[in-house]
């Protein structure tokens, strides 16, 4: 009750600036505002600790970190600054390549598939009429959203290992004699990634299209009717063209994300017989980050994933930006 | 409604697709519920499609007789229940002060957290902040962290924003404060949306395993998605070995194989998520959208 006496006061007190704008100073509005901070202040907090405190820790990406060497940021002063030669390591070791084609190639494969299923599911489901069938369709179709990587992992490998349902299938109709070692064929693993990425998200991804569809101006479609113009018909001359604009950033803001191949799904579905196709960014960062204790390496790796990404994303939401100006006026 | 000959076959083809598409996503599921199910020697002959062909629960009885899957449960549901409402109250908290124009640096502050959206440390950094702050191997390092979430703090300050003015107007007039036009206000009329980010971030905790795994050592700080992907890597590294032993153990008639076990583990961290969820359905629609309209 205090700080309302207080803060009353302060505000009818404040002068009035020309035009009779009430316009307090810098330092008066500040405390009139104190509670706002207040209330602020955990998320800053949480924030700071654990977002930009470990920004400046990337600076162990430019030292020989040791974890028997004293504190983590004590050894900022106290060790050997090496500048970029642990990067100059990641691009001459050989494993930058094999590294950069996986992440590229599995997020590139998971964008072809990915990408179009949620347009194409969301049309469908438009085309449903409203009922039970609809509504359960689309709840299952999210379900595989909500379960994690883990799970999603053991359902996949159980499903395409060599007595798997998949296996037992295809040996049924006789199309293949031998069961296929799905998860052991190392160039099969891109495809399992994307495949994998598309069945679990495209349920989801489709709420933003059907969101999209239902702002169309239903008396578009009545007219078409008249016009005695087919379903395929509206949907390609209709619905497409009007939700041209929400596809068009969608893939814009995909494209930004092309370096954030996983790390759940590769990690879990990977083994050592396909490490090869595997290992893509964030695994490698944790391989050798965490597992083999090179932590300054780990950190440069990671350095140079996140500015690459940074740059990317920035680049691609000027584009978004630029694309739903000229899409509005 | 189907005029022509056209739309009938066009309609025969949507539903055709339909059905195709909820196959290959319910039916990994109901594979996975079956095997657990079924008697382990059974399993190993193949070709188990639709219903279990010798019913059994030894594999449940199994895991669930285990203390580390209670333990696993134990802190799993704990995270929940302490991490999402913590998490719900400081990103509301910090949606109400960010909605406010006149917040002195609100610009700056809004900056300060979006860019951590598009800029992180990476996680070695992560990592040694975390040991630095003697989070590591400590049950707060699955709740302070996740206290806060830039996109869900967006999704609330976007619906506060379009609450009327005139409400927390005329309550300071009466003599408010921000701190009670906050609690007794706009909290009340913000519930839709938390109750959304409040879901997201409940199932968040459910299925995080990563923190688990990686930054506790003790297994009294295990969850159960960690667990499971312990049971995942033994049957990783066992698939090598695997047929001929398998073959042996089916020879032994056991009732449970480590297959049949990591199934029904699979299904005991699954059905929660898949029984609660349908309810919720229509708020995270909402909260979908509603983002997606700011971002």
């Amino acid at each position: 009750m205090e700080s309302i006496l207080k803060a009353e006061p302060s505000k009818s007190l404040t002068p009035s600036g020309k035009g009779g704008i009430r316009k307090a100073s810098v330092w008066g509005r500040l405390k009139e505002q104190r509670l706002l901070y207040v209330l602020m202040l955990p998320a800053l907090i949480v924030t700071l600790l654990f977002s930009y405190v470990p920004m400046f820790g990337l600076y162990m990406a430019f030292i020989n970190y040791s974890p028997g060497g004293g504190s983590f940021f004590g050894q900022f002063f106290t060790t050997e600054f090496v500048g970029l030669e642990w990067f100059n390591y990641f691009f001459t070791n050989g494993d930058f390549y094999r590294v950069m084609r996986n992440t590229l190639a599995q997020s590139f494969l998971s964008l072809l598939f990915g990408f179009p299923m949620p347009i194409i599911l969301a049309l469908m489901i438009n085309e449903l009429r409203n009922g039970w069938f609809k509504k359960t369709f689309q709840t299952v179709s999210y379900m595989p959203h909500f379960i994690s990587w883990v799970i999603a992992a053991n359902i996949i490998i159980t499903v395409l290992s060599s007595e798997g349902v998949l296996n037992n299938i295809l040996t049924g109709i006789g199309l293949i004699d031998e069961p296929i070692q799905f998860m052991q064929k190392g160039p099969l693993f891109w495809w399992i990634i994307a495949i994998s990425n598309t069945w679990k998200d495209m349920g989801f991804n489709a709420i933003m299209y059907l969101a999209a569809i239902s702002a169309i101006n239903p008396e578009l479609y009545e007219v078409a009717k008249v016009d005695g113009a087919s379903r395929l018909k509206q949907i390609l001359h209709i619905t497409l063209p009007s939700i041209k604009p929400t596809i068009i950033i969608l893939a814009i803001l995909a494209v930004g994300g092309i370096l954030n191949a996983g790390f759940d799904q590769q990690f879990l579905l990977q083994n050592n017989t396909v490490l090869q196709y595997s290992e893509v960014i964030d695994t490698y960062t944790y391989k050798y980050g965490l597992q083999n204790g090179m932590f300054s390496y780990g950190a440069a790796v990671g350095l140079f994933k996140s500015v690459v990404a940074f740059i990317l994303v920035l680049s691609v939401n000027t584009m978004a930006k630029k694309m739903n100006e000229q899409s509005l006026f | 409604m189907i005029k022509s000959k056209n739309d009938f076959l066009f309609m025969s083809g949507v539903y055709l697709f339909i059905i195709a598409v909820f196959i290959v996503t319910f039916y990994p599921f109901w594979n996975i519920f079956i095997i657990s199910l079924n008697s382990a020697e059974d399993t190993l002959r193949g070709n188990l499609y639709l219903w279990p062909r010798d019913f059994s629960i030894a594999s449940y009885k199994q895991i669930l007789s285990d203390s580390e899957i209670w333990t696993a449960i134990k802190v799993t549901v704990l995270r929940t229940l302490i991490g999402t409402p913590l998490a719900v109250v400081v990103i509301s908290m910090l949606a109400f002060s960010l909605s406010k124009k006149e917040l002195v640096g609100n610009r700056f502050w809004s900056l300060y957290f979006v860019f951590t959206m598009y800029f992180g440390g990476g996680l070695i950094p992560y990592y040694m902040v975390l040991k630095s702050l003697h989070l590591i191997d400590n049950f707060m390092v699955f709740i302070l962290p996740s206290m806060m979430n830039v996109f869900y703090m967006i999704i609330v300050r976007t619906f506060m924003q379009q609450l009327p003015q005139e409400l927390d107007e005329s309550a300071k007039i009466d003599g408010a404060n921000y701190m009670q036009i906050f609690f007794k206000i706009i909290l009340p009329l913000t519930t839709p949306v938390l109750a959304t980010i409040g879901m997201f971030t409940a199932i968040m905790h459910w299925n995080s395993w990563f923190d688990s795994y990686v930054f506790t050592y003790s297994s009294d700080l295990k969850t159960l998605q960690a667990v499971l992907v312990k049971i995942l890597n033994q049957y990783q590294t066992g698939a090598m070995v695997g047929d001929a032993q398998q073959l042996a153990d089916a020879s032994k008639r056991m009732a449970v194989s480590p297959d049949t076990i990591r199934m029904a583990a699979t299904m005991v961290a699954t059905l929660p998520i898949l029984m609660v969820y349908p309810f919720l359905q229509k708020y995270f629609v909402k909260g979908m959208t509603l983002g997606a309209v700011k971002s």
